[in-house]
């Protein structure tokens, strides 16, 4: 299986329709990639899925970047 | 018979055993959609799976439970694809004066008839923003808009929905979904049916042309709302009222 980061990359390019060239680790969603507020809640929700996880919404107002979604993701994926 | 303007398209009709919800699953089949109506009652279910014979279905569903809200846009969309039209049309009314309303008056209306459509709206949105289109259908009332005595709750739950519509219209326009409301003047229906001679009459009187609406006339509209012809329309309430109130 592909990595943590592999995978959270993807999600983004699918989500937010932008290259890989374009997804740094401090990318932000919204300043450098051009999400909306509506997009980092599409984002969230493709990550809960990909990851069968849940994401509370206080932790999800703290993911603006990639590198902080891979971050979470590997601190708390399940198993 | 209509033109399948809607053939491909998954429906989900709230409160579709009865009345106008009825006449509404009956015009989205009519025009091609695949249609899942949700009632109170597994008889209530039934009878709907037969109105649509075959080409929809019927499920049980309680507005007031998110997991059986969940599990019913769960049906539908596993028995037909994904929701892409959604009317929220399920109500109930509590008629009171004000000074005689108790709270469990006030709060039926509230969480059946608007509680209801931010659930089901939720519920159905997130698979609609993935496929980048969808239809957002909400039944509200003239009464939400001219007001009405004894329906200091109904009318505020019916106002409550034009406003989330426009909200929500303008929060998911960018991934092509449209919010619309459909507002019913005095429809023959079996919320009507308990009105005297003499009320009816002073109410047909109060109406330029003259009738009392029938659910059909209703159902047009929504079916109109979630074709192709209206992908332009968002954010608007379109009234159907025999003229009785005009925005």
């Amino acid at each position: 299986m592909s990595s943590v980061e592999d995978r959270v990359k993807k999600i983004v390019v699918e989500q937010l329709g932008v290259s890989e060239e374009q997804i740094t680790a401090e990318a932000s969603f919204i300043d450098d990639l051009g999400a909306d507020s509506l997009d980092t809640v599409e984002l969230v929700m493709a990550l809960e899925e990909e990851f069968d996880t849940v994401i509370p919404d206080d932790e999800a107002e703290n993911i603006t970047t990639v590198k902080q979604a891979i971050e979470y993701i590997e601190a708390h994926l399940p198993g | 018979m209509t033109v399948p303007t809607l053939s491909g398209e998954t429906a989900l009709v709230t409160g579709a055993t009865r009345g106008i919800g009825r006449a509404i699953a009956a015009a989205l089949s009519g025009a091609g959609a695949s249609v899942v109506g949700t009632a109170t009652t597994e008889a209530g279910a039934e009878t709907i799976t037969n109105a649509l014979g075959g080409a929809g279905a019927g499920v049980m569903m309680n507005v007031n439970d998110p997991d059986s809200v969940a599990q019913a846009v769960d049906f539908a969309g596993k028995k037909f694809g994904a929701v892409t039209v959604l009317v929220n049309n399920a109500g109930v009314t509590r008629d009171n004066l004000l000074l005689r309303m108790k709270d469990e008056e006030w709060e039926a209306i509230m969480d059946t008839n608007l509680k209801s459509v931010y659930r089901l709206s939720r519920a159905c949105l997130r698979g609609m923003t993935r496929a980048r289109r969808g239809r957002i259908i909400n039944i509200t009332s003239v009464v939400g808009f001219t007001g009405n005595p004894g329906q200091s709750n109904y009318a505020a739950a019916k106002a409550g929905i034009a406003g989330f519509t426009r909200a929500l219209a303008l929060e998911v326009a960018s991934r092509n979904i449209t919010v619309n409301a459909v507002a019913p003047g005095f429809i023959e229906t079996d919320m009507t049916a308990t009105l005297d001679a003499a009320q009816r009459e002073r109410l047909r009187a109060a109406i330029p042309l003259g009738r009392l609406g029938a659910a059909r006339d209703v159902a047009a509209a929504v079916a109109f709302l979630a074709g192709p012809a209206a992908g332009y329309i968002t954010g608007a309430t379109l009234h159907v009222n025999g003229g009785m109130f005009m925005a």
